[in-house]
């Protein structure tokens, strides 16, 4: 590959020399090619050194630090581990990493399961495919915020349809949703799965696509039902897809913030609270930004954890 | 197929059908609460179609009362749009290097601005939040578009589309006399037309749906976009459920409107990231 330009570099290079101009010409062919690629890939780079890169570096800086924002540039103060040490004794923040572990140890199987069966379904066993697709798909591209005002009115403790619903069907006391200890955080997981679930039917359903009709074809002149064929053909070709949904749906699940913010703002009493919704509390209602900058390292190594785990685990288990 | 297949074809169809219909009502109870009365909101069994039909109202209320709801769109639409447009130039150029410029350090390069992919925006909000005040962007909207304008992931999806484009394409452009720069521009581009509709659409979805950054980023109501103004409508109108649904529906319907009209794009668009992802 190299040597081809090379090549291609002094052959330009004689011929311009022979032609047009006696020195040398500096910006030869190879020359010219590094810059404009250097020059077009300019502005990602920049921007993302400075909206993501230089963030990275100053929040590792500024988490072994105490620092409030209203003191000034002059109040920082390096404190080394302690942000870190007192973390794991903030009873707040231990909660929210709890809650945040329970949220995606539910939502991410719950929503895959319900999302790979309703796929197969759409796939191979419905007419108007299309419409099925575009139905589920709708909650995902609508603002969370609109879709959490609905969720907190259907959620109502006494007044709202799902509570009457329930008491209709001889509940006599249901859960008060987003208002209970217990049950806010399930009302959070029902909206969060009922929001994503089009995303993940989706990339299942491509998935499913590339799955080839012979498989099946074959498996139904052995005589295999569809129970077997979806065991034995679908879920085993699907790995990768699903593989590539565990780690993003994990992801995801541990930035929840939205629905939070805008329905409970952690409550409770900080029964609903999670790492991210903690580190907007502490960064942008308490101004500590040092601690902030630990919990949100916190969050980035969690996240970085999950991703190689992940990767181990399926190059291992697996060969493609 | 089968007699017996396509008969059971047809009853999946129907039980999925009914359980897309039940998916679906929570928009459908929204759209129905906004056209009531606020007494008739919460009256057991539900009434879908409204006994006095007050959608007007809550529309005038919505869309001319105190709160200034029409500022918020406009304000979410000129973001939207103008993030929207920087990406696409951003991520295009990008793109367009990474898959037909040969340059020094490219592939070194191209792994670690995906590897970037990895960092949740969440843990570099600190950060972002005191640059954007010490380069006194604090409450604008510039602030909100330069930090949403960067994305890794449409720089890949456009390189992905462009290295399925054939190298003859450019190459006789080149032998034209045309430059990098012209290439790109009245070759590349109207050769990409499907990804920039597909990667269009998506930013200008996640954008206007945004609700973190403007959130932390924005001070004064003037500015906000529409998330924060149905945050807003929730303190001014807590009580007030079928104007707080007028709301939430005005919110959302552009959105559908324009996915109905473009869902072959968003969804490929979707999927692309996941097959290749």
């Amino acid at each position: 590959m190299k040597g081809e330009f090379d090549v291609r570099g002094t052959i330009e290079l004689e011929t311009a020399a022979s032609s047009a101009s006696p020195p040398k010409k500096f910006w030869n062919r190879k020359r010219r090619e590094n810059l404009a690629g250097w020059l077009f890939v300019t502005p990602e780079v920049v921007g993302m050194l400075l909206v993501s890169i230089f963030p990275l570096l100053f929040s590792l800086f500024l988490s072994f630090t105490k620092w409030n924002l209203v003191g000034g540039l002059s109040d920082i103060e390096f404190i080394g581990l302690d942000n870190f040490r007192a973390l794991f004794s903030d009873s707040q923040f231990l909660k929210a990493l709890r809650n945040n572990v329970t949220f995606t140890a539910i939502v991410v199987p719950g929503g895959l399961i319900i999302s790979l069966i309703m796929s197969v379904l759409i796939q191979s066993r419905v007419y108007m495919r299309s419409y099925f697709k575009i139905a589920f798909f709708i909650p995902y591209i609508c603002s969370t915020v609109a879709i959490a005002a609905i969720w907190s009115a259907l959620f109502h403790p006494s007044k709202g349809p799902i509570n009457q619903m329930l008491m209709q069907i001889g509940l006599s006391d249901p859960p008060k949703w987003l208002v209970d200890t217990t049950f806010a955080i399930v009302a959070i997981m029902i909206i969060y799965i009922w929001q994503n679930i089009g995303y993940q039917i989706i990339i299942f359903i491509s998935g499913l696509a590339g799955i080839s009709n012979e498989m099946y074809e074959s498996a139904n002149i052995d005589g295999a039902n569809g129970l077997k064929q979806f065991w034995y053909i679908t879920i085993p070709l699907l790995g990768p897809t699903t593989f590539f949904l565990t780690i993003t749906s994990i992801i995801t699940s541990f930035k929840v913030f939205d629905i939070i913010k805008f329905l409970t703002d952690g409550g409770p009493n900080y029964a609903s609270t999670v790492i991210v919704y903690q580190i907007y509390l502490e960064g942008f209602q308490r101004f500590n930004m040092g601690y902030a900058s630990a919990m949100s390292l916190v969050l980035f190594l969690m996240i970085v954890l999950v991703t190689s785990v992940t990767w181990i685990f399926q190059s291992k288990k697996t060969h493609y | 197929m089968s007699l017996k297949n396509k008969w059971g074809k047809l009853l999946t169809t129907v039980v999925l059908g009914l359980l897309s219909l039940c998916f679906l009502l929570p928009l459908i109870w929204m759209l129905s609460a906004a056209s009531k009365i606020e007494k008739d909101v919460w009256t057991f069994p539900i009434q879908w179609i409204p006994e006095t039909w007050n959608f007007v109202n809550n529309f005038k209320e919505v869309w001319m009362g105190k709160v200034p709801f029409h500022m918020f769109y406009v304000n979410s639409i000129k973001i939207a749009a103008i993030a929207t447009l920087a990406t696409l130039i951003v991520s295009s150029m990008a793109g367009y290097a990474f898959s037909k410029i040969d340059f020094k350090g490219k592939h070194l390069l191209f792994g670690l601005l995906m590897s970037f992919m990895m960092i949740p925006e969440q843990s570099t909000l600190v950060p972002r939040y005191l640059l954007i005040k010490w380069f006194g962007l604090y409450n604008t909207h510039t602030a909100i578009v330069l930090l949403l304008m960067f994305s890794t992931y449409f720089t890949f999806l456009f390189r992905q589309y462009m290295m399925g484009i054939h190298d003859d394409m450019l190459e006789a452009a080149q032998l034209d006399g045309a430059g990098y720069f012209k290439i790109y521009w009245k070759v590349m581009l109207p050769l990409c037309k499907p990804i920039i509709a597909t990667v269009g659409i998506i930013k200008f979805i996640w954008t206007w749906n945004d609700y973190q950054t403007p959130l932390i980023f924005l001070l004064s109501k003037e500015k906000f976009p529409i998330p924060l103004g149905i945050q807003f409508f929730k303190e001014e109108f807590a009580t007030n459920i079928s104007v707080m649904m007028m709301a939430s529906l005005s919110a959302i319907v552009p959105l559908i409107i324009v996915f109905l009209f473009l869902q072959k794009q968003v969804i490929e668009g979707i999927a692309l990231g996941g097959v290749k992802g």
